[in-house]
């Protein structure tokens, strides 16, 4: 449930800061780039010929037969609210439904240009409207727990994901540092909400590393990788301090592991090695965390085994001392 | 309604921004396709969106403080790229003499010896600043941001109408402007090769830090916003949040041996530039107005220390009275050699006797302004006048002849604009934004602001204007 509202929310800011502000130096927009960043050039491809701003945004907004659109995501959230419907509170209820059926009921005139930016606008309020009535309502048991685990590890998904996309103009960007289109950067920065928590911290220089050095390393980001593993950390705890569920000793083990990586890793090292594989070795820690909370708590069978087993670790991520737990930024 | 953006729109016998401007044609095809019906809905939406964000300034009037938004024309003004060319480097010019004006005034006033300037405008002035003489601001920028008003004839020859050297504001209505044309119209910028806007904040922070003082490699930025009364308030937050800096008012900061602090929660912290949006004589109740109660005591002994820089400079008002304006073609010429690529409005001081004489002869022809006023209070438009406001700008003229300038009355240039449910001309001017550190940076585009009112020259947001997003072509 937690996991879908976050996803919606987050589809709706990247489709709206693309509608707006992601344009290249001519004002020209890649809508390619949504499919590409979501891995579903195979399933767009089956349904639509061209990549056309009209086809990319149905797709992704009205589109009930794709899992990953935004209807999709909150019908599957209102489906989970109704499968553990006993213990979600009543608002938490009421303002899904309501929110499901008015995005079931979306005209295609809204998407028309000039009012899709309204639409989206209106989609990610209603995200946000959710989060802030759990927070105000949802009684805080193990289910409270659990719905944090799920919205963080979807949020660092999210962030990598968005990340990921800009990986390629990154390495140009960074051997060629004169070609730097700041437009793009900062709608990245605003598509993860971040654009004037950064500019607080790096008043002039906008260079992509700082970016991806924010996106990844910040402590106090709210959509920051570290910071969302930080949330996890403390909720995996909680389950096993306050409710005696020792389930989750596999994963904290893993996520120490990697908040020790990203908190002992500086950007240079990351780059130096490899953004996008950094990124994907995370993206793989992230499924392999939710793979064994699963197993732990609801029975699922494992799937894969989790990196931090041994069995596959990246080459250039060895387990730092686990007193090295310091963050690094780039001078 | 049926029809199209443009089907109705005639400029009549002006000169018109969108129709005369051969850059322009993608846009008015896209336009000339758009049914007016629809366009009037997103207008509507953006205007609603203005009023979502807050993006208000606030008027004054008697008793009552009324929050409205800067109307929002979606229609917007393009400058091809040749044209802004000339623009940028007119203003990167005009803001180089001023700069250089300044810093002789300040220092060794070469200018009166050479006869150029008469001493009596300046040394008489009521922005001059005595404390400022034989300081150095540095770089010479004592203009750190500047809003050149320009106008177009009606022979589109551009024109600069006045220099905003002290606190010029609209640039926050520069970027929302941007902003809200982008949501509610993607389809109007899509690949037209339009430059952004989005670098101001960085330049501006970049700009702080050139001019802080020497020896504070991470000098600490604020804004200093007279508070939340004040009609540009929004501005100040923009710029702050944009720039990345606190946001400021005199009670926040203090100056301890001559040295300026912010209290923070954690104790005090050093402050080493401050971008005021503070007139001067507010700025230091121990040097200037006693009674301010917006400013910080002891500010002017930390600057002339050296301790803290200023931006803009104290004292900058004297370079863009409307008295000195009439002089800038002969100081452009004076400090740089060479003639001013934008021209002035030709201009008659009344305190000179001929020029008194012509401008009452022609009264109802010329407009006449006070020199010390700014925001288009006080201004006679000669041809639009009733006979009785004739007669008592005459008596004022007479009564006053010092305080007054006059111009012949130039058809500004129009762009199309949605009043009331259709298309019209209406007269637009533009006030691009240039920043000064080491150089000088112009921002492309600038504020353009529209006379929404049928006829009117006056486009000042306290006077009904609104304003239109402003496209600078590659």
């Amino acid at each position: 449930m937690a996991r879908f509202v976050e996803r919606a929310e987050n589809l709706a800011r990247i489709l709206e800061v693309h509608e707006t502000y992601a344009r290249d130096r001519n004002g020209a927009r890649d809508w390619y780039a949504i499919v590409q960043l979501n891995a579903d050039e195979e399933s767009f491809s089956a349904k639509h010929r061209a990549t056309t701003a009209r086809n990319v945004i149905a797709f992704y907004l009205t589109d009930q037969e794709n899992p990953t659109s935004i209807v999709s995501a909150i019908r599957n959230a209102r489906e989970n609210a109704r499968t553990v419907r006993p213990l979600v509170s009543t608002e938490m209820w009421v303002q899904l439904n309501v929110f499901y059926n008015r995005l079931a009921a979306i005209d295609d005139r809204e998407l028309t240009r000039g009012g899709l930016s309204r639409l989206l606008t209106e989609i990610k309020e209603g995200c946000e409207l959710f989060t802030g009535v759990t927070e105000g309502t949802f009684y805080r048991d193990q289910a409270w727990f659990f719905y944090r685990i799920g919205r963080y590890i979807e949020r660092a998904d999210q962030t990598t994901r968005l990340l990921d996309s800009k990986y390629y103009v990154l390495m140009r960007d960074a051997s060629a540092a004169n070609v730097v289109n700041t437009g793009q950067w900062l709608a990245l920065l605003r598509a993860a909400s971040g654009y004037h928590a950064f500019r607080l911290l790096h008043q002039s220089d906008l260079t992509p590393w700082r970016v991806a050095a924010f996106l990844l390393f910040n402590p106090s980001f709210p959509r920051s990788v570290l910071l969302c593993l930080k949330e996890i950390d403390a909720a995996v705890s909680g389950l096993k301090s306050r409710y005696n569920l020792r389930g989750g000793n596999d994963v904290a083990e893993g996520l120490d592991q990697l908040r020790a990586i990203l908190g002992t890793r500086s950007i240079e090292q990351v780059l130096a090695e490899g953004l996008h594989e950094f990124i994907d070795f995370i993206q793989r820690y992230l499924i392999a965390i939710t793979d064994r909370l699963g197993a732990a708590f609801f029975g699922h069978p494992p799937v894969e085994t989790a990196p931090w087993q041994g069995a596959e670790l990246w080459p250039p991520y060895p387990a730092p001392e686990p007193d090295s737990l310091q963050i690094q930024t780039p001078a | 309604m049926s029809g199209f953006v443009l089907d109705e729109y005639d400029p009549g016998g002006f000169y018109c921004e969108m129709l005369r401007c051969a850059a322009t044609a993608e846009l008015r095809d896209r336009l000339a396709r758009l049914p007016i019906a629809e366009f009037k809905r997103r207008a509507e939406g953006a205007e609603q969106a203005l009023y979502r964000l807050g993006i208000t300034f606030t008027v004054y009037s008697d008793s009552q403080a009324i929050d409205r938004i800067l109307p929002f024309d979606a229609i917007p003004r393009v400058l091809p790229s040749a044209e802004w060319d000339l623009i940028e480097r007119g203003v990167v010019q005009r803001v180089t003499a001023i700069n250089l004006l300044l810093d002789d005034l300040y220092q060794h006033q070469k200018i009166f010896k050479d006869r150029v300037l008469p001493p009596d405008l300046i040394l008489g002035n009521p922005n001059w600043r005595p404390p400022m003489c034989g300081f150095k601001v540095p770089h010479n920028a004592y203009v750190n941001i500047c809003g050149t008003d320009i106008v177009r004839d009606d022979k589109g020859v551009f024109r600069v109408l006045e220099d905003n050297a002290r606190t010029p504001s609209g640039v926050s209505y520069v970027i929302e402007n941007r902003h809200m044309m982008l949501r509610s119209f993607p389809d109007l910028a899509d690949e037209i090769g339009l430059r952004s806007v989005e670098e101001y904040g960085m330049r501006l922070v970049a700009a702080m830090r050139e001019i802080a003082p020497a020896g504070r490699p991470d000098p600490k930025i604020v804004l200093l916003s007279p508070g939340t009364y004040n009609s540009a308030y929004f501005e100040h937050v923009f710029l702050a949040r944009e720039m990345g800096v606190p946001l400021v008012e005199g009670r926040d900061l203090l100056v301890e041996d001559d040295r300026v602090y912010m209290r923070t929660t954690g104790g005090k912290a050093r402050v080493d530039v401050i971008h005021r949006r503070i007139n001067d004589d507010f700025l230091d109740p121990e040097v200037f107005r006693p009674d301010s109660a917006l400013g910080v005591r002891g500010l002017m002994r930390a600057y002339f220390a050296g301790n803290v820089a200023l931006a803009n400079a104290i004292g900058t008002g004297v370079a863009d009275d409307k008295a000195v304006y009439a002089y800038m073609p002969r100081i452009v010429r004076y400090y740089l050699g060479e003639d001013a690529i934008l021209d002035n409005v030709e201009t008659n001081i009344c305190r000179e006797p001929a020029a008194l004489r012509y401008t009452l002869d022609n009264l109802d022809r010329l407009v006449v302004k006070p020199v010390g006023e700014a925001g288009g209070y006080g201004i006679t438009i000669g041809p639009h006048a009733t006979r009785a406001e004739l007669e008592e700008c005459r008596a004022k003229l007479v009564a006053d002849p010092a305080n007054y300038i006059s111009q012949p009355c130039i058809n500004l240039s129009v762009s199309p604009t949605l009043v009331d449910g259709a298309v019209a001309p209406r007269h637009v001017d533009l006030r691009p934004f240039a920043i000064t550190g080491e150089n000088t940076w112009v921002l492309p585009g600038g504020l353009t602001r529209v006379a929404l009112r049928r006829g009117s020259l006056v486009v000042n947001s306290s006077q009904g204007g609104g304003s239109k997003d402003t496209w600078v072509l590659e």
